[in-house]
């Protein structure tokens, strides 16, 4: 293979092997538990309605938002009783999979 | 001078030693982890809870590393026949208070032995996991052992049922004995299922994660659709096996258990008309509609935690068991992507085997678009549901509910692909693709062109809706059979059902066919 692909090395059950390692594999993200706090968007789509204002208290279930996706509109339901911290989305804003939309306490 | 009697009082003695396992201590420590033993766990399973045991006394034959001399009582594993519901089934449970109910040479021989019981005797094969693996002493003849487990699951597949339940360790290797089976049972908090462990992640990649968030129930029933039911206890592990074989022929020459009567239950409902909005982009739960049409209480949903955008489960319609797959609009707006694509695959296939109807109900917007999903595969695995609803020869049965559009709509059990009977309800739109789309597609000189592009386009958005987002094109050209009112839905399917249950579609001779895997 090419310089540019150096020899790594991986550990398998207490044994270390030189190998190439793909990019695919390099900058794939590690592991990290989700935050509850941070409601993210499912699907790709476009933000309808935000019916929740910054500091507005919220009661799991509560509608935060509708983000309209595969000629769906989608409700965005409070998970948990909470305060909204930030908004990070506008009315008619395109948003990507996994993009920030709403911050909780 | 040996008599008779102590030669009876001798047997009696070793059977007393040998359900007792590893012995009175290992089993109190099971039992502290609110875990059941193997014995109690067959216990429960069987009706009464009488269960014949079988290879009662087999030893381990191995004097490597220490092991001259020791006693395993069973080799780790109770092999055991009775009947569940008053149908025969065969079990092999793992015995983790004998060596940590690890596989050796003879624990895999009876394990194997039990599988080729159910091949000749076509009854559902269930494996009790409990193990801590393979038994490092006996070295490569485990790891043999684990061969021809995984060759005789294989060899049962599609011939009798196998369902697998996790209700302890179950790591490496070990963990694709029952990815080979057809139902994956675990017990939340007690069982683990992965191939490498924490440890061995931290290792390789510097990963931090612990064993529950990684092998437990739900990130298995989650994350990878391993698992198809979670379940509280061990008890409640065994009660959803139970459950499950109640819908399952006992093996591939048999239908499924029937509880219908002579006479068809038939009922309008007019609840029915009213469950769809009337804006097609409002969403709605689809299981509202599967519950009013089939059997009361005769729904069992096959991992409802996994593909959440694509339900499957089984049913009753007048006590014929049917397995359903339909889009969930509520989630992710219905739209199949690879997860759904493999979970609806994987069922169909299951229910053709075994002789299981198929009823689809369609309201799907597409496939998901998306870098993710193009780069994951989506043409691969999508195609796995046109593959399976192709090849499939039981009755195959669809109600388009709402959308139904393109590639999505045939990958649902499309008339093309080979649907007995397909239904559409009036809300249904059966075309190429959503109206915007094929508007900006058809009309983009006219939309150029106009004086008011907006307004043009909304005008000739509504045309189409009117005109081609309607069951009405599809009917015409006898890709739905009929147009029913939603009421009529349990109507419609029981007659279609019962004109169907002699349906004979033989296919070319062949090896196996290609699915994409």
């Amino acid at each position: 293979m090419n310089q540019n692909n150096p020899i790594n090395t991986l550990n398998i059950d207490d044994t270390a092997y030189e190998t190439f390692l793909t990019k695919k594999f390099k900058s794939r993200k590690p592991y990290s538990p989700s935050n509850p706090n941070q409601v993210v968007a499912f699907i790709p789509g476009v933000i309808r309605e935000i019916f929740v204002k910054k500091g507005q208290d919220v009661k799991k279930g509560d509608v935060l938002l509708t983000l309209e996706a595969m000629k769906m509109k989608n409700s965005i339901k409070a998970p948990f009783n909470s305060k909204v911290k930030s908004i990070e989305v506008e009315v008619g804003k395109m948003v990507m999979k996994n993009q920030l939309l709403i911050e909780l306490d | 001078m040996s008599k008779i009697k102590d030669k009876i009082n001798l047997l009696n003695q070793k059977a007393r030693a040998s359900n007792l396992g590893g012995g009175q201590d290992r089993i109190d420590a099971q039992h502290k982890q609110g875990k059941m033993t193997a014995r109690e766990r067959l216990h429960f399973l069987f009706d009464n809870g009488f269960f014949d045991e079988i290879f009662k006394f087999v030893q381990h034959s191995n004097n490597a590393f220490g092991m001259d001399g020791k006693l395993l009582p069973g080799d780790g594993v109770v092999t055991a026949l009775g009947a569940v519901n008053g149908r025969l089934v065969h079990v092999s449970s793992q015995d983790f208070t004998v060596m940590g109910g690890s596989v050796g040479r003879m624990h895999a021989w009876k394990i194997c032995e039990m599988m080729d019981m159910s091949l000749k005797n076509g009854t559902p094969y269930i494996a009790i996991n409990d193990s801590g693996g393979a038994r490092i002493q006996e070295g490569i003849h485990s790891l043999r052992g684990y061969g021809r487990i995984f060759y005789y699951n294989t060899m049962l597949s599609g011939v009798v049922p196998q369902i697998s339940i996790i209700a302890g360790p179950c790591a490496g290797g070990a963990a694709y004995s029952p990815a080979l089976m057809d139902f994956i049972i675990m017990v939340e908090k007690t069982g683990q299922l992965f191939i490498a462990g924490p440890k061995v992640i931290k290792e390789a990649t510097g990963e931090n994660i612990t064993a529950e968030e990684l092998g437990g129930a739900m990130a298995q029933a989650t994350f990878s659709g391993n698992v198809h039911f979670i379940a509280r206890d061990d008890a409640e592990a065994i009660e959803i096996t139970q459950k499950l074989l109640s819908y399952l022929p006992s093996n591939n020459l048999e239908e499924p258990p029937y509880l219908g009567s002579e006479q068809l239950d038939i009922v309008v409902d007019e609840a029915l008309n009213f469950t769809v909005p009337d804006d097609p982009r409002d969403p709605y739960d689809m299981m509202d509609i599967l519950v009013r049409v089939f059997d009361p209480d005769s729904i069992m949903e096959v991992q409802n935690h996994f593909a959440k955008n694509m339900l499957v489960c089984f049913a009753r319609l007048n006590g014929r068991v049917v397995g359903v797959v339909a889009n969930q609009p509520m989630v992710k707006s219905g739209a199949i992507d690879i997860d759904a694509s493999d979970k609806a695959s994987r069922f169909i296939r299951f229910c053709n085997a075994f002789n299981i109807p198929l009823i689809t109900f369609v309201d799907v917007p597409g496939f998901m678009p998306g870098v993710e999903q193009e780069f994951g595969g989506i043409i691969r695995h999508g195609a796995k549901m046109l593959f399976s609803f192709s090849a499939s020869t039981v009755p195959k049965i669809t109600i388009i509910v709402r959308k139904a559009y393109g590639g999505a709509y045939l990958a649902m059990s499309a008339k093309s692909l080979g649907a007995d009977r397909v239904a559409a309800w009036p809300s249904a739109e059966v075309a190429v693709m959503g109206a915007e789309g094929a508007v900006s597609i058809l009309f983009r000189r006219e939309l150029q062109e106009a004086e008011d592009p907006k307004q043009k386009r909304r005008e000739l958005v509504k045309e189409y809706q009117e005109n081609f987002a309607t069951p009405y094109p599809a009917a015409a050209e006898g890709l739905v059979d009929s147009v029913i009112e939603p009421k009529m839905t349990r109507h419609y399917l029981s007659i279609a059902l019962e004109s169907l249950k002699n349906k004979r579609a033989p296919r070319p001779q062949k090896k196996h066919g290609l699915i994409p895997l």
